[in-house]
Formats: C-alpha cells, structure tokens, sequence
C-alpha cells in the first residue's frame, strides 16, 4: 500500500520536475499530456487509497529522518487517515480537470511549458500539506503552496498588475505565517514533539490559557491562507493569474488549506470552544461581508472569488462550532462546483477576448450551450437548492449553528445563503441571458474546444449528486474526526431547511426577475452603499494609507540611512583600513638597506621584548 | 669571580655596538665589518658557555660560525666588487634599485 | 687572580676597538682596529680554556678574513675619509641603546638551570684540541663535510664574480677551438 502513496504524492513532482526542462522553449503540447497523465495517476493512487482506508484503516509510513538534534526529532512521515485521503481525492481530482482543462486554455500562450510545471509542483506542495503527520511537513507544504501561488498568479509577470497581486498574496501569507509559526513553536515548547499524534495526546492535559493561545495563533496562520479579514484583500487581486490557477488555488485547494489545518486541529479547537466560537463569528462576518461585495461587482472573475471567500467563512463556522466533518463536507463540495464556476468563466473569458466585464457580456447563451448550462449548474449547486450538492453541505451548516444556539450567526449565514443565490444568478444573467452588449465591441464569442467541456463534465456531474453521498461520508470521516449531532427537534429542522431554500429561491428568482428586464437602474450606482460596497468598503485603500506607505517610507528611511550610511560604510571602512594599511606598510620597502637593516633591528627588540615579559617556559 | 654572566653581558655590549655599526654606516664595506663585529660578539658567548657547562657544543658551533663568516666574507666582497663596477660607487643609497 | 685583570683587560681593549670600527670615519682606521678586535676576542677564547678555537680565531679571521678586506680597500678607493650622511640618527641611537639594554637585562637575569646535561662534556686530563678533534670528527662528521663545501663553493664564487673575464661566457668558443687545432 505505501507504492500508492508514495505514487500519489511524488507523480506530480515528476511531472514538475519533467516539464520543468521544457519549461524555457516555445510551446509543446506533451508537456501538457505528460503532466495532465502523471497528476492523473496520483488521482487514481488517492482513490485506491480511499478505498483501502475504507477497508483497512488508516496508514502511516516514515519514509526518512529529517532533522534529528538533539531533542528535536521530525521525520519526514506521512498519514493517510480519512481527512488526509479525502482531502487527496479532491485535490487530485480537480487538478486532473484542471490540467486537461489548461492544455486548451493556454493553447496560446507562449509560456505554456512553464505553466503545466508551476501547476504540477504546486499539486505536489498540496499533497505533501495534507499528507504529512507532522506540523513541520504542514509547514513546509504551507509555504509550498505559498511560493507556487506566487509564481502562478504572477504568471503573466510583465504585467505590473498581475507580479503587483502575486507579491501581495505572497507578502499576506507570510505575515500569517507569523502566527503560525508562533503556534508551531508553542507547541513544541510544552509537547515536545510535532507530531500528530502526540500533540493530541498531550493537549488534554494543557492548560485552557496555552491552548487558546496555541489556537488562536494557528488560527492567525489558517486566517491568511484562507483569506478571512482582515487578510482578504489579496483573494481578490489574485484573479490576475490565468483561470486555472484561480480554480484550482483559489476555490478548490490552497485557500481550504486553513480550513484543513482547523478540522486537523479539531481535538485541539475542541477543548477551546470560546476560541471556536470566535473563529465561526468571524467566519459568518465574512460569509456576509464578501457575499456584499460581490453582489454589485462587475467583475466576472472577482465575483466568483468574493464568492470563495464567502464560503470559506461558512466553512469556518462550521469547524469553528465543532461539527468539523461538515466543513471537510462543504469543502469537498465547494470545491467541485467552485472550480467548475471559474472554469467556465474561464471559457466564457476565452470567447470575449479576455474580456472580464459582465456588463460588456450578455445574451452568451447561443453561443455557448455548455458552459452555460454548467454554470448555471454550479451556481444551483452554489445557492443550495435541493437535490444539488450545495444544499445538504451548506444547509447543515446552517442547522449547526441553529443547534448551537447561536442564532445571531444563523441569521447572519441566512441572508448570506440569499445574497450567494441573488449574486450567483445575477452573474449568469447577466453573462448568458440579456441583451447582447458584446455585439457593440465587435467580439464573435465561440463554444470551447469540445475537449475541455468534456473535462469539465465529471465536476459538473459531482456538483450535482455529491450530496447523495452525506451518510457515507459522515460514516467514513467521523472514525477520525469528532462525532458531531445536531439536536433539534423534526419540526424546527424542517422549518429551517424550508426557510433556507425560500431565501435560496427567492434570492434567484428576484436575481433573474430583474435582470430579465435589464437591471437595475443607473441610480443605484450613485448611492453611498453602491460606492463603498464597489470599492471594497475602501479596505485596500485603507491599507494602502496607513500600512503600505509608512511601511515604504520607514523602508527608504532603513535603506537611505541606515544601510547606505551605517553599515555600507563599515565595510567600506574595513576594505580602506586594510588598503591604508597596505599603503602605509609599502614604505617599508624603501629599497633603501639602512632603512631596512633598522626595520630588522626593530623586529629584533619586539622579540626580545616578548622573550622578557611573556616567557611561556620558565 | 668571573661568572657567566659577566662573560654574557660583554657579549650584549658588542652585539649592541655591532647593530649601532649596522644601523650607522653608509658605506657598503664599513657594513661588512659591523657585520663581522656581530659574529664574534656571538663567539664569545658561545665559548663562555661551553666553558661554564663543560660542554664541548658552544666550540664546535663557534668553529663553523667562524668557517661560514669566512665564506661569507669572500662572496659578499665578490658581488661588492660587481657591484663597483657597475656603479662606481659604493654606497649603500646608490642600492635602491629594489624599491616597494 | 690573573683571569679577573685579563678579562677586564680584555673587554676593554676590545670594547674600545670595536667602537673605533663602527665610529671611525677613515676607512682603514676601522680596518685596522677590527683586525685589533679580533686578535683580543681570540684573548678571550685562550682565557676561557677553548685554545684551538683562540688559534683558528687568528689564522682564520685576522691572516684571511682581514687579508681579503684588505685587499678590498685597496681596490675601492677608501683611503680618503668617507664622508656618509646618516639618516636619521636619533632613531639609530634609540634602537640601539633599547636593544642593548634589553639584551643585557635578558642576560643579567639569574640563569637557573640545574638539569642542563652537556652533549659532549670534556673530559678532565684529555687537551682541547685533542677534544676538539674527537668531536670534530666522530659526532660533527656531516657538519665538516658541509662546511668543507660551502668554502668551495664561495670559493668558486668569489673567483668567478671578482675576475674580469668572468662575466662572459666560460667555455671556450668553438672557433678558438678550430683556431687551437690549427695553430697546432
């Protein structure tokens, strides 16, 4: 069993490693099928593993010793328990789509070698992040991700833009990263020991104040890899990469990673329930916060992505509250109709010339039967109506925050659930159905290659019946995981799920009601809430005023005075002392032998001046 | 009573005297003979040695320093004579071809 | 008795003629007053029991050392009075008289040493020179070899540096050979 392991987690570093020699030549298409098939074959060897996990029960292998000095032991050892293999399946999955999804994306584009082996090396930090059974493996898959992150969204590095966004997602990450290294070194400090296992063990005997600590740091580090606030600003930048990277990275696996590390902490979070209740108050703020702003965005990919970080607070008030095998549910939902989302944005893209405006779309649907229809399949799935996948996660979560009693988040995710269902169809409307606004810039939209529909197909399908799947699920990843029951009594459960889906469908209906009939009114766009919603509630700028230009100024201050003055200039004064020293012995050599035989007699006393007073044998 | 150490101390005055010879004198051959005046000075410490410890070492090193001095003696004035000829003079500021 | 007046005798004479070599400004004053100096210092070895190093020590120093600087004097022309302009006299002087007094408190200091075994102790009834030769021969057997062709050599190199056709080329020309063979 440990082939299909070390199978799925080193196929896609050959596969990097492989296209990575091609990576500075003119586009080759096997490089896109090599890499596409290697990530496939870690896709095959995660579901083996699911089913051998099914059967058997977890597996852990150390494959070597990393760093052993002194008292500090971390191997490099791997777990594949029920959270890991299910995390797996949905990472290889969807980066198998997206592979074979790129090779038509970025069809033209002449850095495509370069592309499929930042993807693959990215699939491999991912992998080594929820394989590990350690929080240094963690760690280095964290940073892993980070760095490829980087390199992808900043693909297309000549834009300004685009290197601007990937440097601001990168920077976020690491102040993050603080944090959690913090919480790494926490734990160390009292456990002794970074493994799994034997921080759980011990965490039961911990004092409640060290563990909210522990938790609350690992929770500053999850806070930027998931980009909740107030480190959400770069989510939305990171659009500027090409599609693919913002389906796989951006709604299917880097940003779930936090989730990740909480449901993985979960025996840690859940001797600190307060600490959990904060995360799931913050997660619900954001659930709304985000889904406000992209309910007047004109942006198509921005909305997808407010729309991301929207869930992802959901996700965290799921685990926040305890019930952690629903937000590893909603995850593995979200991410199959979340990546189909911008997939098909992405074609929609394609066939506007990359034109991202929605307002400059409309009417698409001739055009583009497919797509349409399969995003329209995953905003279903999105808003959460029945029989799709969207309902049974993000309804249960709903109900478990209900059964908390913690009804000022239950309200809070309930009009979030509206606004999804208002935005994710205005999107569609505004994009498929309509008026035709793109005949006015002259664009002839066509269909995708049929290829990359027929990818995209199997997310279409999981987006839909991956509900069905809850029970077993449940069964599967409760062994590892808490048990979780929600208490509430038939009738008020089926109240709240009808009033879940009322909102959902009326959030819809009203969405296609309006835009059936051109929108809304120009206006609008004059209000106060319009402008502080579209731009963000001015958080970016916010930032920029008070954090980014002093940071830039106590930089050139750092670099103008200190560096050039100070420390430059102890160097500089170390290479002219030993050069006037030089200059300053080269009159020695005068040629002259008087001045040398006095030099020689000088040399003579200094001797016999040491023989006098430092004499080591007598 | 004549000690060692009286023997020594005069060894150190003419040492001394010779380095001042070293240090003063200009003229090539003059040098040559603070030269000689620092290997005799060195003679008589060795003997005194020898003497006081009974040991016949201190002679035989002050033999040959006696035998290296002379052969020193007949190659330096060999190259002070290139030397003259060459430059016509004999003086140890003419000598600075070799300056750092 | 007599050991304490002729070593201070002694010292005298030779201390006074070593400072007319260094301080002299004819030339063969000072010639004359090292050859003085090292007929005393050879003084000073008949006193301290080492005779054949007192005979080498006129032989070799004052007959052929002083002969060879002699004839050296004859070829430069040192018989005016030399004239030197010495550079910095001060710092001469404070060098010297640091390194005399530092080198005469090394030696001043009480000599401690009770385990010093001799090499090669003499041996009471036995001359020195016979001494001399024993060692000189059996233990210094390689130092002599050596000594014996480092004289050849200088020698050699003062013959060859100091004769005037010397400079050139050595070996007889192939012509001159030819011419050789002819004239026979």
């Amino acid at each position: 069993m440990e082939k299909y392991l070390y199978t799925a987690l080193f196929a896609p570093l050959i596969s990097s490693l492989f296209v990575a020699f091609f990576a500075a030549r003119p586009k080759m298409l096997f490089t896109g099928i090599v890499a596409s098939l290697l990530i496939a074959i870690s896709m095959i060897a995660s579901f083996i593993l699911l089913i051998d996990v099914n059967t058997y029960g977890p597996l852990h292998v150390t494959m070597m010793d990393w760093i052993a000095a002194g008292n500090l032991e971390i191997p490099f050892g791997f777990v594949v328990d029920e959270v890991s293999v299910i995390m797996m399946v949905t990472v290889t999955l969807v980066s198998t789509i997206v592979h074979i999804y790129s090779i038509g994306y970025m069809d033209h584009d002449k850095s495509f070698n370069r592309f499929f082996s930042y993807l693959s090396a990215f699939v491999f930090s991912m992998m080594i992040l929820v394989m590990s059974d350690n929080f240094v493996g963690l760690f280095i898959g964290w940073e892993g991700v980070g760095l490829c992150s980087w390199l992808l969204i900043g693909f297309w590095y000549h834009k300004h833009s685009a290197s601007w966004a990937a440097n601001e997602a990168f920077i976020m990450n690491r102040i993050a990263d603080l944090g959690m290294l913090m919480g790494l070194f926490l734990i160390y400090w009292n456990v002794g020991s970074f493994q799994y296992d034997d921080v759980f063990a011990s965490v039961k005997g911990m004092d409640p104040v060290l563990l909210a600590t522990i938790g609350i740091f690992l929770f500053i580090g999850a806070m930027g890899k998931s980009a909740q606030f107030p480190l959400h600003t770069w989510l939305a930048d990171a659009m500027e990469g090409p599609t693919p990277v913002s389906a796989l990275i951006h709604a299917a696996t880097m940003v779930t990673a936090g989730v990740y590390l909480v449901i993985r902490c979960g025996e840690l979070y859940s001797l600190i329930p307060e600490v959990g209740f904060a995360i799931a108050s913050l997660g619900a703020f954001v659930a709304v916060f985000a889904a406000s702003m992209a309910l007047v965005n004109n942006d198509l990919k921005r909305i997808i992505a407010y729309s991301t970080l929207s869930q992802l607070g959901y996700m965290f008030v799921a685990a926040g509250l305890g019930a952690y095998w629903i937000a590893l549910f909603h995850l593995m939902t979200h991410a199959f109709f979340k990546s189909l989302l911008f997939l098909g944005a992405g074609n929609v893209m394609h066939a506007m010339h990359d034109e991202l405006n929605i307002k400059k779309m409309g009417g698409l649907y001739g055009s583009m039967k497919a797509t349409a229809i399969l995003m329209s399949v995953a905003s279903v799935a999105l808003a959460g109506i029945y029989p799709f996948a969207g309902f049974f996660s993000k309804d249960k979560i709903l109900e478990v925050a209900f059964s908390e009693g913690a009804y000022f988040l239950w309200f809070a995710l309930f009009i979030g659930a509206g606004l999804t269902a208002f935005y994710s169809f205005r999107l569609v409307m505004l994009v498929f159905f309509g008026e035709k606004e793109y005949v006015k810039y002259g664009v002839h939209p066509h269909e995708a290659q049929p290829f990359v529909i027929y990818a995209l197909l199997p997310l279409g399908l999981l987006a839909v019946i991956a509900g069905f799947f809850e029970h077993t699920f449940e069964g599967f990843v409760t062994r590892l995981l808490a048990q979780y029951e929600i208490h509430i009594e038939h009738g008020t459960e089926a109240l709240l799920i009808a009033g879940t889906l009322g909102i959902a469908i009326s959030g819809i209906s009203f969405a296609v009601f309006m835009y059936r009939r051109g929108g809304f009114s120009k206006s609008w766009e004059e209000s106060m809430g319009y402008k502080l919603l579209s731009n963000q509630y001015y958080i970016p700028k916010l930032y920029e005023l008070y954090i980014m230009r002093p940071f830039t100024s106590l930089a050139r201050f750092a670099w103008l005075k200190i560096d050039t003055k100070i420390v430059d200039f102890t160097v500089d004064l170390i290479a002219r002392i030993v050069y006037s020293t030089g200059q300053n012995a080269r009159k020695m050599q005068s040629g002259n032998l008087s001045d040398m035989l006095r030099w020689m007699i000088v040399g003579m006393i200094v001797l016999l001046a040491l023989a006098i007073f430092y004499r080591p044998m007598v | 009573m004549i000690t060692l150490t009286h023997y020594l101390v005069l060894t150190g005055i003419l040492f001394s005297i010779g380095l001042v010879g070293v240090m003063r004198r200009t003229n090539l051959l003059m040098l040559f003979f603070s030269t000689e005046i620092l290997l005799n000075a060195i003679n008589i410490g060795f003997v005194a040695v020898s003497k006081y410890y009974g040991d016949l070492t201190g002679q035989m090193f002050a033999f040959f320093i006696i035998a290296v001095a002379a052969s020193e003696v007949a190659v330096g004035l060999g190259l002070l004579i290139l030397w003259y000829k060459r430059n016509g003079s004999v003086d140890l500021n003419s000598l600075q071809m070799m300056k750092g | 008795m007599f050991e304490i007046i002729a070593f201070y005798i002694f010292a005298a004479l030779t201390i006074g003629m070593f400072g007319i070599v260094v301080m002299s400004r004819n030339a063969l004053y000072s010639m004359s007053a090292l050859a003085g100096g090292m007929i005393f210092i050879s003084g000073f070895f008949f006193i301290l029991d080492a005779e054949f190093l007192g005979v080498v020590q006129i032989v070799v120093y004052s007959g052929a050392i002083m002969a060879l600087y002699a004839f050296g004097m004859m070829f430069f022309d040192t018989t005016r009075d030399i004239s030197e302009k010495m550079r910095s006299k001060k710092i001469a002087y404070t060098l010297s008289v640091m390194s005399a007094i530092l080198v005469v408190t090394i030696l001043c200091a009480p000599l401690v040493s009770e385990n010093i075994q001799a090499s090669y102790p003499s041996i009471d009834n036995v001359g020195n020179v016979q001494m001399i030769g024993i060692v000189l021969f059996t233990k210094y057997l390689v130092p002599f070899e050596l000594a014996a062709i480092m004289l050849l050599v200088a020698m050699i190199a003062g013959i060859v540096l100091a004769s005037k056709k010397m400079d050139e080329y050595l070996a007889i020309e192939d012509e001159e050979v030819e011419d050789a063979k002819e004239v026979k």
